[in-house]
């Protein structure tokens, strides 16, 4: 609100400075009819994709986060080629053969050392890699296939008994029934996770979009539409689906750290990742256990940090992606 | 309305069958390796007569049939393997007011602070309690239950002196658990009302209110809350009922002797009687949750109908 006056406010500044600069006789002649003058207010070089970068970029702290979670990726990517790092399943040894066993964070170590003797650090960036894979594959194929089923649950009526009644069962079959089912079919790998994840994690988006597009199918441009005759793959595509782009938007970024949080939980009931692939659900369980002695709390700190700092910064990039995608918000 | 209730009531009991047929028979994909705690000390003769003793060898149809007519007589059967031979209802009916206790408690402070702090957030936007609020859900939400719990056990019982397990008879005990139980519902209920305020402010009716004269306090009680308080009304009967289940963080964590992770442990378990009859309650509570919001939702706001019919195709 404050914000609109300021705005209105300074407008009439510039128009009341703009008359006072005309003298009286300028300012009650006619003036004459200017084509090109008359032009330039009729258009407009508005482009949706621009104004939507144009505010996210206003947006600093995204825009930071944007930036920290770019580089955080690119380092998950360098780091295990970078000179001097150490591998991240490897068992450190000192001279006489023992194990170097939860060795505090120093210069040797800069994370220290986790309670079989491998190294935090380069644990923490190759689970961070492992997670961060997870939350975009999981999050993407949850799009792809909820932003589908959505539409058509949405918008043909002939659907929507079925798919209601799919969506309810599916919905109620336990997330660790299937999961325990592919564990036994396929070794339980990265690529398993990915897809038992999958495999309910569309229904929430499927039923957002569906509750959205419910909304919005008998509007008046919808009905405009129909009447004259368009197909409805193309209503589907032309009208609905742009008028969903910033809540898809935020879906999609809150989907990734729900991904990560995912693995987390399964990694937690004993489903997740094996030990020899480090995630950041696998290390903090890790440091879950040894929780209760305070110097080795580092081992759980570590993995919970890189954890949040993460998550966080996907959920304040999509929420002000989400904000800026809004044309409501655009100038 | 009531034939719209009746209508949605016949479907649901129908959802309610398909379901437990298909866990029913996912179970029973389960390998028989999970029966048994020793399976490689037993041999072949042993194996056989403890699965036809669980009535497993049985072809799947008939064993279905033996199961819903089971079902249809009340009878949800023992508890196979978690506890042998205790009545699956006995094992549930010991666990489930634990939950069900921390589970209002919980519910009571989320709404408790949830709305106040939802609604100082949408009356002062960009004031301190909306920047306090907003870093709050932020930390919430996005960060995973499994840390910040861990986070508020490991410091708040050595700050506030709390024990750090859970035993039923002492009141301190319960306040830790029950607080980080309701920090999640906290930043939901304050994201959503704050949403749906700012929403209701931005409209023609609140101007018009306003130039009435009609004071601030009164806009935001009579005006912006109710309206802004019906859509959330949906998830209160699902959040309600759903305080059965419990959590498995919290309980797991300061060992409360409740429901949380006792679908997942009878699942990982393979006791077939267990998880099926967790599985159907937990999905009527879902089915009948999601009823009872509309119906709740109708109440508050009789512009919304459900037997209504659009003219999309």
């Amino acid at each position: 609100m404050a914000l609109r006056h300021k705005k209105v406010a300074a407008v009439e500044d510039s128009i009341n400075q703009s008359f006072q600069n005309l003298s009286d006789k300028e300012l009650f002649e006619f003036s004459d009819f200017d084509e090109g003058a008359a032009e330039r207010t009729g258009y407009s070089n508005y482009s949706y994709w621009r104004s939507t970068f144009q505010v996210f970029l206003k947006n600093k702290l995204a825009v930071f986060l944007l930036f920290l979670i770019g580089i955080i990726l690119l380092f998950t990517f360098i780091q295990p080629v970078l000179p001097g790092q150490r591998s991240a399943t490897q068992i450190f040894n000192n001279a006489s053969g023992m194990q170097l066993r939860n060795l505090q964070p120093g210069s040797e170590f800069w994370f220290g050392t986790n309670s079989i003797g491998q190294d935090l650090w380069s644990r923490v960036w190759s689970g961070t890699r492992t997670s961060l894979l997870i939350g975009f594959a999981v999050a993407l194929s949850e799009a792809v296939l909820g932003i589908l089923m959505g539409i058509l649950w949405g918008y043909v009526r002939k659907l929507d008994r079925i798919l209601t009644e799919i969506y309810n069962v599916l919905d109620n079959i336990p997330q660790t029934v299937v999961l325990i089912l592919f564990s036994y079919i396929m070794r339980p790998s990265v690529s398993t996770l990915i897809f038992a994840m999958c495999l309910t994690g569309w229904l929430d988006m499927a039923r957002f979009i569906r509750n959205q597009i419910v909304i919005i199918r008998d509007r008046d441009y919808n009905l405009a539409s129909r009447c004259l005759g368009t197909p409805t793959r193309r209503i589907m595509l032309r009208n609905l689906l742009p008028y969903l782009v910033s809540v898809i938007m935020l879906r999609m970024a809150l989907a990734i750290p729900a991904a990560i949080g995912n693995e987390v939980f399964l990694t937690y009931i004993g489903l997740g990742l094996p030990v020899s692939i480090p995630s950041l659900g696998n290390l903090i369980n890790e440091g879950r256990v040894l929780m209760t002695s305070a110097a080795l709390r580092y081992q759980l700190f570590f993995p919970a940090i890189a954890l949040s700092v993460v998550t966080i910064s996907f959920y304040i990039i999509g929420n002000a992606f989400a904000d800026a995608s809004d044309p409501k918000n655009h100038v | 309305m009531l034939k719209y209730v009746a209508k949605r009531l016949a479907q649901s009991v129908l959802t309610l069958l398909i379901i437990t047929a298909i866990v029913f028979s996912l179970m029973r994909l389960m390998p028989i390796e999970g029966y048994f705690q020793n399976f490689e000390k037993l041999d072949q003769n042993q194996i056989q007569v403890a699965l036809k003793s669980m009535g497993l060898l049985d072809p799947l149809p008939i064993q279905l049939k033996n199961f819903f007519l089971q079902l249809f007589q009340g009878n949800l059967g023992n508890s196979l393997i978690y506890r042998p031979n205790v009545p699956v209802m006995d094992i549930i009916g010991a666990k489930a007011p634990v939950s069900i206790f921390m589970g209002l408690a919980s519910m009571a402070i989320a709404l408790l602070l949830g709305l106040p702090l939802g609604t100082a957030m949408a009356r002062g936007k960009s004031k301190f309690w909306d920047k306090f609020g907003t870093a709050f859900i932020v930390f919430i939400t996005a960060v995973p239950a499994a840390v910040y719990y861990l986070l508020v056990q490991l410091y708040f019982t050595d700050w506030l002196g709390l024990p750090i397990l859970f035993s039923a008879s002492d009141p301190s005990s319960w306040i830790l658990p029950t607080i980080s139980l309701s920090l999640g519902n906290i930043a939901y209920y304050a994201m959503w009302l704050r949403r749906y305020m700012v929403d209701e402010l931005n409209k023609d009716y609140i101007r018009l209110a306003r130039a009435k004269g009609v004071n601030g306090k009164n806009i935001m009680k009579k005006h912006v809350f109710r309206n802004a308080f019906v859509p959330m009304v949906q998830y209160l009967p699902t959040s309600l009922l759903y305080t059965i289940a419990g959590s498995i963080y919290i309980e797991s964590l300061y060992s409360v002797p409740g429901m949380g992770g006792l679908l997942v442990n009878v699942i990982q378990r393979q006791d077939n009687n267990m998880v099926q009859a967790l599985v159907l309650i937990y999905s009527a509570i879902g089915i009948v949750g999601l009823l009872l919001g509309d119906v709740l939702m109708n109440l508050m706001d009789p512009r919304i109908s459900f037997s209504k019919k659009g003219g999309a195709r």
